[in-house]
């Protein structure tokens, strides 16, 4: 596997990592601007901008967008988060050229009006979809608490209102200022040449605005809250907690991601043997959210409504058992097995590699390989998981619920 | 397409180990398919296979079950349990040189699971939060209700099980449906990684050659029903679900079948996405796909829409389905063909999706195909043969089940 980067005039980075015993090759931009680039009048323009891409451009109809991604087999979507926009597509060598000028043209839309009315009713539809999934209810409602006042907080659809409201002009302002090369990181990863992926760059992306965006560096201050959303019909109850933890640039973000492998893993962990294995719960588990500034650990637990208080409780003494004691070296030898494990499995895909390149690039402008990562791993020490739990130590910080319970 | 190293064991029990062997990765994956789905459960007891796919892990041979996750944990597996109509299915995957102490465990899991009645309580609470759960996600829910409506019973009763049925399970049900269904005769293993046949095969006899049952199971179909069908719910969206009869995997014209349903929903330029996403904003979320039973399939569609607009969708959508009589394009099957092409070459790069694919192969066909055998059997296809196809297994026999809060009018000329 070899790495190659560069930068043209107008800011665009572009990165590739390059492997001729693959299949394929996974294409993508990486755009910063995601929920928390919006303002209050704006809520949702990057889904629903995102949606809009695929609308075509002055020289393309949706039809056409649509069509073209079929016919060379391409394996596309795209992603909307709180700190970015993701276009992808995963296709066999020989189409890789096309299907990369196909993203790169549709970044720059037309926005019409007709197609903007249309496909505001499927961003309502999809809005109206999440609202009947608890699960999708309870993590809007989860970062609004957590960081409440906060940029991160923001709904990444946006409400109902918030998308009636929203005008093509918003729009097409938002797309102005935050679709500037300097904003854009181009990855390639798979089965192509780098000369390819240079020259397709200079000669579809060159012409590109120049120019970036900056975020506040305010950093968020979450309040502790309780939060109960109350549905009498559902069947179980779910939980999610937040408390916060290292940032996307962290050296300890390894170290955090073991201790949520050990205290909260879907199997063997300290959750999985207090709470699932004994039935208590269907889903217990601890997972790591990076962001550019700060971080999160995220519990999300799904139980009888029952057994909330006590399932609570159990997750507070494991909480306090490890703030105080750590994790031991064998827990720990084996979530470093178990991750590696997940490192190497995962690689394999180069539309996998894809999002790891660009994951880290966009928050640490660096490369990492899968031996980088593997080594990374092998090096965690108790000590260093020590230092996170000291300067992040778990806690039912923010605590939101969904369900039938009306108390606890 | 490259070259696929395929190679097929038959011990002498029965078992059937399925091995590709695949140069350029680090990594073996596995699918063991057991011969105790769900349509195994005894009537009134859906469930049972469910149930035994949480206990089975809950130790085995000589390991008790937090020295078996442990133990699986400390060697890297990813794995994971479900349960089909027909399969009991465990999957894992792990770096290849590990394969070996891997299946020595999975082989004490599938022979002598501890089965213990400290386990089972904990096992049944987990089904019924996952079955709780289902009842919470409408998507699931429709499609499992119109699984339960369109094929017979107990072909159509969710794999996972019954909330109302679980009271009735007892550990010794769950024994019984073990010790009569788990048997080395329709045993599948298929695996796919950077592994030696010669070496897996030793494994393999060493581990199972000496299992035998002499046991085996059966089910009575029943009728199943209503065919149409609506589920009260207080919700933004109304679910719709409708199936109608197709052909099964093993059927000669499968992927003349697949290439229909592909015209119809195979990526965003297809009919249904182009008609009732793009042209009418009806909905996020609609789409057709081919289920296949052993001896039957259907067309299975979904759409979810807010209450309001929930009829136009159900009128669009039914509409592009009978229409597809009237003539498919060149261009739409070119299409198809396009993906296909593209997925067939792709999943070589995923052990995983090809442990599953050569067992699936095996336990329908009584063969592997390779995937240079599908790519040559799809390029055949022409516009003509798939509208034949259409004609001769029309859209019609429609089961439609809406959940959401008013019911919704069906076409008086289904």
């Amino acid at each position: 596997m070899i790495f190659n980067k560069t930068q043209l005039d107008n800011g665009l980075e572009i990165i590739a990592e390059i492997n001729p015993s693959v299949h394929s090759v996974a294409v993508g931009f990486f755009v910063k601007a995601g929920s928390r680039d919006e303002s209050q009048d704006v809520s949702g323009v990057s889904h629903f901008l995102e949606h809009m891409m695929f609308k075509g451009t002055e020289d393309l109809t949706a039809e056409d967008v649509n069509r073209i991604f079929d016919e060379v087999g391409a394996n596309y979507n795209a992603a909307t988060g709180e700190e970015s926009t993701f276009y992808y597509a995963a296709v066999l060598p020989e189409y890789w050229r096309r299907t990369a000028e196909l993203l790169a043209a549709i970044l720059y839309p037309s926005l019409r009006n007709d197609d903007f009315e249309m496909e505001k009713q499927v961003i309502l539809e999809e809005i109206g979809m999440y609202e009947d999934q608890p699960s999708f209810v309870l993590y809007d409602r989860l970062m609004q608490s957590h960081f409440a006042g906060h940029p991160l907080g923001q709904s990444i659809l946006g409400s109902s209102d918030s998308v009636r409201r929203l005008t093509a002009d918003q729009m097409r302002q938002y797309h102005h200022d935050h679709y500037r090369a300097g904003n854009i990181v181009l990855a390639v990863a798979g089965n192509t040449t780098w000369n390819e992926v240079e020259d397709f760059a200079r000669t579809c992306c060159q012409h590109w605005p120049a120019g970036g965006t900056s975020r506040s560096a305010e950093l968020p201050r979450p309040p502790s809250t309780r939060e109960l959303l109350v549905r009498e019909s559902a069947f179980q109850e779910q939980l999610m907690l937040m408390t916060p933890a290292p940032a996307a640039d962290s050296p300890l973000r390894f170290a955090a991601e073991l201790l949520t492998v050990v205290v909260g893993d879907d199997s063997g962990s300290r959750f999985y043997w207090k709470l699932v294995d004994s039935g208590l719960a269907e889903v217990a588990e601890l997972s790591f959210q990076d962001y550019e500034d700060c971080g999160g650990f995220m519990t999300y637990l799904t139980c009888d409504p029952e057994q909330v208080g006590a399932n609570l409780e159990h997750i507070r003494e494991i909480f306090d058992d490890v703030n105080r004691h750590g994790v031991s070296e064998e827990e720990l030898s084996r979530a470093k097995n178990k991750t590696a494990a997940r490192i190497v499995l995962r690689s394999e895909r180069p539309m996998e590699r894809l999002s790891s390149l660009g994951g880290n690039w966009i928050y640490r402008k660096e490369y990492r390989s899968v031996t980088d990562d593997l080594q990374a791993i092998e090096q965690v020490t108790r000590d260093q998981i020590r230092e996170v739990i000291d300067r992040y130590p778990l806690t039912q910080w923010t605590t939101t619920a969904i369900g039938p319970r009306t108390a606890w | 397409m490259h070259h696929q190293e395929l190679n097929v064991h038959r011990l002498a029990n029965g078992m059937t180990l399925v091995v590709e062997t695949m140069r350029n990765v680090q990594s073996a994956a596995f699918t063991l398919l057991l011969p105790s789905g769900s349509v195994f459960d005894p009537p009134d007891q859906n469930g049972v296979a469910s149930v035994l796919a949480t206990w089975l892990l809950k130790g085995a041979g000589k390991r008790g079950s937090q020295e078996l996750t442990t133990d699986l944990d400390n060697l890297g597996v990813q794995r994971s349990e479900s349960v089909g109509v027909s399969h009991l299915m465990l999957n894992g995957a792990t770096l290849s040189h590990i394969l070996h102490p891997t299946l020595e465990i999975y082989a004490d899991i599938v022979r002598s699971p501890h089965l213990a009645d400290e386990h089972f309580e904990s096992s049944t609470a987990y089904v019924e939060q996952m079955l709780g759960s289902i009842e919470d996600e409408p998507r699931q829910k429709v499609m499992q209700e119109l699984r339960r409506r369109t094929f017979k019973r107990p072909w159509g009763l969710p794999p996972e099980g019954s909330l109302d049925d679980l009271p009735r399970i007892d550990p010794d049900d769950v024994r019984q449906n073990w010790g009569k269904c788990v048997r080395p005769q329709e045993t599948i293993l298929g695996i796919a990684g950077n592994v030696e046949f010669e070496a897996v095969k030793s494994w393999v006899e060493e581990l199972f050659g000496d299992w035998d049952n002499p046991l085996s199971a059966e089910f009575k179909e029943l009728d199943s029903g209503p065919t149409f069908d609506h589920l009260q719910q207080e919700s933004t969206q109304t679910q719709i679900g409708i199936a109608y009869p197709s052909v099964p995997y093993r059927h000669p014209d499968y992927y003349t079948a697949w290439a229909a349903v592909g015209v119809l929903s195979g990526g965003m330029s297809s009919r249904l996405f182009t008609e009732v996403r793009e042209k009418r904003g009806l909905c996020y979320s609609v789409y057709a796909s081919l289920n296949s039973l052993p001896h039957d399939g259907r067309v299975i569609c979904y759409a979810g829409t807010t209450n309001e607009r929930a009829q136009e969708t159900l009128d669009v959508t039914l509409q592009v389905i009978r229409e597809l009589k009237n003539g498919i394009g060149e261009d739409e099957l070119a299409r198809c063909k396009a993906r296909a092409k593209s997925s067939l070459i792709m999943q070589q790069e995923s052990t995983m999706a090809r442990s599953s694919s050569v067992a699936r192969d095996w336990f329908h066909l009584g063969e592997v195909q390779t995937l240079n055998d599908i790519h040559k059997r799809i390029e055949e296809l022409t516009p003509q043969a798939v509208l034949e196809h259409v004609h001769q297994f029309p859209a019609q026999d429609f089961t439609i089940l809406t959940i959401g809060p008013e019911m919704l009018e069906i076409p008086n000329d289904l």
